[in-house]
């Protein structure tokens, strides 16, 4: 009986497995940020004990950084001194820091890839549920609590029970101006904010194997918004391409070994999974989300359903969710005027989103009542910005391009978008609040966001590229 | 925060919305504290309070008749973001047990290792516990670990719930999850010796 990708990384990194207890799952690699761990490290000074091995915990300071202005101190004071936490937790513990001004500084989910620390076959966890991105590269890597942060930086080890398996198998090819983030709004529209909770999912099929490494990050970047654990893809040889020559990543003879070793990592034929399901990329649409979970989405050109056609337990969350965002059951989206548009975040902040929005905004102007906000996820990712002149071309756009960190995914800096203005936006959360206090959020990809920019109101893309 | 968990009789807080994630139970602008106290105050802000700060007075929390230890909520109850602040808040508020029909994993261990029960039932039990509450605000809930049930006392209703059996040891006795994996270094240590690569 064969086994599925899940397994065989699961497996070979369990420690101790005993009847009536959670394995005990070796972690190869701990990113951690200003936001969950301050808690973690008092923990550890309470108990007296170090981190455990230093050399596999990674810290960068994200969710909390301002994106304008970053050489100068931190403007709001409680941000500071989380910000100032890690460096001193960081130092006192000696785990190594990107912090503000460190050249590979970003946001948690994007400099692990583009560092090359992220690996196949490596464990990886974070205080962070988007930890899930790192699964693109075919490794188990999912958000975990605080607690287990501590647990992490004192052991190495984590305690879980083994996830289900699912398999999403996504055929075909896309259409024109549809993208990977179409795919998984689109995925988590047909099986809900919980439709893959108690599982780890393996994407799988054409559709998803044709993706680029940074478009398959923004798919297993948001597998946590249907539920799951995490998600991953098996490696091929776009992963190998894309790690080769990476800072951190193996070099030398040390490489050829790792890669044949990456090259078994794949679900066997006959390994079975607990549950399997199959979408057709033809019929994906650029996507959006009208509600306040990401499950709420349509095809742009579609409707939001009917009060009619929810089930009467479902109605008060439904109506709930629709009067936070001034919209009415049955209504249409293309049209509607939008306020802010943000293109950032880790499910959509790469070079290559950059790219594909400024490939479409050459020599075109932002409609005039719109705000634009463009978020590198890094460091590297604006200077790569920069050096393809880039940041140009979003200039004559009317965008802004600003500095990295988490920004308006969250809103725990300062850009927050304001009450009541819609906001159209490459994150992964739409959730109330998220984006500020009754701030209003439609999820999109990049590209349509982009067209938003440019017109001032929700557009089908394709009438544009 | 109490540090283990046997047993609970209570009056209970019902919010029948589903899909309460992370974000309302603690918005990201008071991720900021570097403790794990405090977060109570904040515990479902933007629903309790209106932007300048005056009591929501439609919302639960405010109305007096409902109080108690055990917070009642629709299904996916914890989705979203893995802060565990959720956790403390709704500890430090005060509550030790959630009933759920459907919980987000994540937001299950970081219940759990705060020592918060979260307790999932069938959407026929939860429709149960709210309309024992809607009829009766007193309504008492009893919660009993050791036996994995809980009971609506004035229907004699009861439900039995699933619980890992070491998570279950666990709260009881309040042990934490740091103190077994301290206990497995030697193990730790050859696993370690074992592995080529870091992957």
């Amino acid at each position: 009986m064969g086994k599925t990708l899940f397994d065989k990384i699961w497996d070979s990194h369990v420690v101790v497995s005993k009847a009536g207890f959670p394995d005990a799952v070796y972690i190869n690699t701990h990113f951690i940020h200003e936001v969950t761990s301050p808690q973690a490290f008092d923990g550890l000074r309470k108990r007296g004990i170090p981190v455990f091995r230093t050399a596999k915990t990674r810290a960068t300071a994200d969710h909390n950084v301002p994106t304008i202005d970053q050489h100068l101190p931190i403007k709001e004071a409680l941000s500071r001194k989380q910000v100032e936490m890690l460096t001193t937790n960081t130092k006192e513990f000696g785990v190594e820091l990107y912090g503000l001004g460190h050249p590979y500084q970003g946001i948690v989910h994007v400099i692990g890839p583009e560092l090359g620390i992220t690996l196949p076959g490596m464990t990886i966890v974070c205080g962070d549920s988007h930890t899930s991105t790192h699964g693109a590269f075919g490794a188990i890597a999912f958000g975990i609590g605080t607690s287990e942060v501590e647990q992490v930086l004192a052991t190495q080890c984590i305690l879980q029970y083994r996830p289900k398996r699912m398999k999403i198998e996504v055929n075909g090819k896309l259409k024109k101006g549809v993208v990977s983030k179409d795919i998984i709004l689109y995925i988590i529209s047909k099986i809900s904010a919980s439709g893959a909770t108690g599982y780890f999912v393996e994407y799988a099929g054409e559709a998803i194997r044709s993706l680029s490494m940074e478009a398959r990050m923004t798919i297993c970047n948001m597998s946590i918004e249907m539920g799951a654990r995490g998600g991953l893809i098996a490696p091929d040889e776009t992963t190998f391409e894309y790690i080769k020559g990476r800072e951190f990543a193996p070099k030398g003879a040390e490489w050829d070994k790792a890669l044949a070793y990456w090259k078994t990592l794949y679900t066997d034929a006959d390994a079975t999974f607990d549950e399997v399901l199959t979408f057709d990329a033809a019929d994906i649409e650029p996507m959006i989300t009208y509600g306040t979970n990401p499950g709420m989405g349509i095809g742009v050109t579609q409707h939001i359903p009917t009060l009619e056609s929810m089930e009467e337990k479902e109605k008060p969350s439904f109506k709930k969710s629709l009067d936070y965002m001034g919209l009415e059951p049955g209504a249409g989206l293309l049209g509607k005027k939008v306020d802010y548009v943000f293109i950032g975040s880790c499910t959509n902040s790469r070079i290559e989103d950059l790219r594909m929005v400024a490939d479409f905004v050459k020599g075109k102007k932002k409609a005039d009542d719109v705000v634009v906000w463009i978020v590198p996820g890094s460091k590297q990712v604006e200077a790569q910005a920069k050096k393809e002149g880039i940041d140009k071309i979003f200039e004559a756009a009317g965008f802004s391009l600003r500095q990295p960190g988490c920004s308006a995914c969250l809103g725990m800096n300062e850009d927050k978008v304001p009450a009541g203005m819609y906001c159209i936006s490459t994150s992964n959360r739409n959730f109330e609040g998220r984006q500020g206090p009754n701030a209003r959020t439609f999820l999109a990809s990049p590209l349509s966001a982009a067209a938003a920019a440019i017109t001032g109101k929700v557009t089908d893309v394709r009438e544009l590229v | 925060m109490s540090k283990t968990f046997q047993h609970l009789v209570s009056t209970a807080v019902p919010i029948a919305i589903e899909n309460i994630d992370t974000d309302q139970i603690i918005p990201a602008r008071f991720l900021k504290a570097t403790t794990r106290d405090g977060f109570g105050e904040n515990l479902f802000r933007d629903w309790r309070y209106e932007s300048n700060n005056e009591p929501k007075k439609d919302f639960v929390l405010n109305n007096p008749i409902y109080k108690g230890e055990i917070l009642v909520a629709g299904k996916n109850f914890g989705c979203g973001s893995s802060r565990e602040h959720a956790a403390w808040a709704i500890g430090d508020y005060g509550f030790k047990v959630v009933i759920s029909s459907f919980f987000a994993d994540i937001f299950k261990n970081n219940a759990l290792n705060n020592f918060i029960l979260p307790i999932q039932v069938t959407d026929e039990f939860l429709d149960k516990i709210f309309s024992a509450i809607e009829k009766d605000p007193a309504a008492k809930l009893e919660v009993d670990l050791e036996k994995q049930t809980l009971k609506i006392a004035a229907t004699g209703e009861e439900a039995r719930f699933d619980i890992n059996p070491y998570k279950k040891t666990c709260l009881i006795n309040g042990y934490d999850d740091i103190d077994y994996l301290l206990s497995l270094r030697k193990e730790i240590e050859s696993y370690e010796a074992s592995r080529e690569f870091n992957f």
